[in-house]
């Protein structure tokens, strides 16, 4: 990755219901850090989330990659930036070669799927339906679907639910590997993560 | 993006849902079941008189088409937006339209098109003439396209909610008139010896309007139902 | 314009100023609607042929125009709530579209009940009718739609879309059932020949037809001032009037 990456919000609000969740909220992540968004249930993690995906539009405040507002990037933001959510994203009557292929079809390919599939403990696994995968193994599917696309910035929601301690570390590398290589994650999660300090940068949403 | 990876990028959302379709292919029976079965209820309604049969046969079949695709219509985006793919779909670096227009175009080839198969079947059951039959089919080719289209704009507005069903009915019909009123006069002059080619002309324009224009609201459709 | 339209749209300017409007759009339209149905009912001359039965036009040819107009103000408006976000927009929008279902339903049952004695039954399938019928389909649909969608502002947004939609589609179905109804009837009955229309007719039907406005003008404020309530619930401005009240 040549140009540094960074990724600015600036005075962000929600509101949700007629609930304010958060407003005002700032912050800065660049390329080489882990940004942990923390607080408790209901403080509007998730709607954060969407609203840096691009998927929900934030009710004030505006966001910044790499110095543009991502309103007016859109189709170029969206090169860059991937997004796990509660839902896989998959589709259960498809095979995990087939799904992968499909992801790959839509963004710039990186990794092989075998490759990828490797990384993440699948291997043997490509043609075998979805629906026959464990929610771990679907979790993992998910990070395999990371590996195989070129995407600078990592949007996580709750990646480590349903893994098992073995898998929260290997999720761990592979996230310190994606920053150390220049690239942007932000994510939210309930366990402890085992991610070095120096590389994360918290922000914390009061409820 | 280069315009070739967009057009790729719209073949393999075609080649997916294809390949998911074929996978449950039992169900795609279901819309034209319920084409065939709408259709023969008709005559038991009104009576077996062949003449009046053929009069009304037109209406009839675009009719049962119109429900048939009405019918069909709610499971083009319900799945991807249930497991989370619509999402990652919205995240491409492509417009969302052109991959709606995918989405679109498989689904037309899943559900309209097996009616035009069927559609000759049951015109003989209606004694209809063979060369009002082509006209028939030719309808059915410029019009059901545009009833996916249209109903697409409906199902993006309804997916987030949990009971669409009679609502993306009360959406979607008004908007299906001109195309039902063109289709069935077609026949209907066909029929009866008239030119035909006004209604094919104003079909085709409406066709290649409901191909620009209806990806556009169905994808800020789609973004606000994700919202 | 645009510095006017902004200060107009800030919630509590536009309750205030829509507040002192009230009264005197109220005046205005009772003296219009005396004056009008006064001219209608009593001074404009019988029709040579329809006899007293026409004057039911008074009523309904207002009732069709404003079932048009209301639908432009609604996707207008709801495309300028959609792409400027202007939450006044989006609230006059939906405000609208009871207001117009209204109108679309008095012109249906006017033209109806003039039907029955013009042509002997309660409905044909006239080119009018028809179009005015699927003009009331469409206002379902819109407002089936905003109820079905809980959250307020994802509500409007659908509505716009689909307002928008409709727009587009009206001239073509407006169009097609014109034409449908050439094909099955032959040339079709005009209600009332437009270049013969006799000034003392015209006079106060156009007057009704202003009335019909500043009447749809009315209720819509005092929707928009009620959606505007609900919406804006704990917002300081709105505590301040209501401390007043």
């Amino acid at each position: 990755m040549n140009t540094p990456l960074f990724f600015e919000a600036r005075q962000l609000a929600c509101i949700r219901d007629d609930r304010v969740l958060f407003s005002g909220l700032d912050f800065e992540v660049n390329g080489g850090q882990v940004l942990l968004i923390e607080g408790p249930n209901g403080s509007g993690k998730t709607s954060l989330l969407r609203i840096l995906t691009g998927l929900r539009n934030p009710d004030d405040g505006e966001l910044f990659w790499c110095g543009s507002a991502v309103s007016e990037l859109e189709a170029a933001f969206y090169q860059d930036v991937a997004y796990v959510g509660h839902m896989n994203g998959m589709k259960d009557d498809l095979s995990v070669e087939e799904n992968l292929k499909f992801a790959q079809a839509l963004a710039i390919a990186a990794l092989g799927i075998d490759d990828s599939l490797r990384k993440v403990g699948l291997d043997g696994y490509q043609t075998t339906s979805i629906r026959f995968l464990s929610a771990g193994q679907r979790r993992r599917l998910a990070l395999a679907r990371l590996l195989c696309t070129r995407k600078h910035l990592w949007i996580l929601d709750e990646p480590f639910t349903s893994l098992d301690k073995a898998s929260i570390k290997m999720f761990e590398n592979y996230i310190e590997d994606h920053v150390a290589e220049g690239g942007i994650v932000i994510m939210t999660s309930h366990h402890d993560t085992g991610l070095p300090s120096k590389i994360v940068k918290k922000i914390e949403l009061q409820s | 993006m280069t315009s070739h990876s967009l057009f790729s990028a719209f073949l393999s959302v075609v080649r997916r849902d294809l390949l998911l379709a074929y996978r449950h292919r039992s169900e795609l029976v279901n819309p034209l079941a319920f084409f065939v079965m709408v259709v023969s209820m008709f005559p038991l309604a009104v009576g077996a008189d062949v003449e009046l049969l053929r009069r009304i046969a037109p209406g009839v079949i675009w009719v049962a088409a119109l429900l048939a695709s009405l019918l069909s219509m709610d499971a083009i985006f319900r799945s991807d937006f249930e497991d989370g793919s619509l999402e990652l779909m919205v995240m491409t670096p492509h417009p969302l339209s052109v991959l709606v227009l995918a989405k679109v175009v498989a689904h037309w080839l899943l559900s309209g098109m097996p009616l035009l198969l069927i559609t000759p079947l049951l015109a003989l059951m209606f004694d209809i003439d063979v060369d009002v039959i082509w006209v028939l089919l030719l309808t059915l080719l410029l019009g059901t396209p545009v009833l996916s289209l249209i109903g697409a704009i409906a199902v993006a507005l309804t997916v987030g909610l949990r009971k669409g069903g009679v609502l993306l009915a009360i959406l979607v019909l008004p908007l299906y008139v001109p195309v039902l009123i063109f289709a069935s006069a077609a026949v209907d002059s066909a029929a009866s010896g008239l030119p035909i080619s006004g209604q094919l002309y104003m079909m085709s324009a409406i066709l290649f309007l409901a191909i620009t224009l209806t990806p556009w609201p169905t994808a800020a459709a789609l973004k606000m139902s994700l919202g | 314009m645009m510095k006017f339209l902004h200060k107009f749209s800030s919630p509590p300017y536009f309750y205030s100023i829509s507040g002192r409007m009230l009264p005197w759009l109220t005046a205005l339209f009772l003296v219009l609607l005396a004056y009008g149905l006064y001219g209608g009912l009593v001074t404009a001359p019988a029709d040579y042929q329809q006899g007293d039965s026409f004057r039911i036009i008074y009523v309904h040819v207002p009732a069709a125009w404003m079932s048009m107009f209301i639908y432009m103000v609604m996707a207008v408006s709801g495309g300028i709530g959609l792409i400027w976000r202007i939450k006044l927009a989006e609230i006059v929008s939906i405000s609208s579209a009871p207001i117009g279902a209204s109108f679309t339903l008095l012109a249906l049952v006017t033209g109806s009940l003039w039907g029955k004695p013009m042509w002997g039954t309660w409905w044909v399938w006239d080119a009018r009718l028809t179009s005015e019928l699927i003009l009331f389909f469409l206002y379902l649909g819109v407002i089936g739609l905003y109820n079905a969608i809980e959250d307020n502002r994802t509500a409007s947004r659908a509505v716009a879309i689909l307002a928008l939609v409709g727009v587009v589609n009206i001239p073509i179905i407006h169009y097609s059932v014109e034409w449908w109804s050439s094909l099955h009837q032959g040339p079709t009955v005009t209600k009332f020949a437009k270049p013969s229309i006799h000034i003392d007719m015209l006079i106060p039907l156009l007057v009704m037809a202003v009335a019909f406005k500043i009447y749809y003008a009315i209720a819509l404020l005092l929707r928009c001032r009620n959606e505007l309530v609900q919406r804006e619930q704990g917002s300081r401005w709105l505590d301040e009037v209501l401390e007043k009240v």
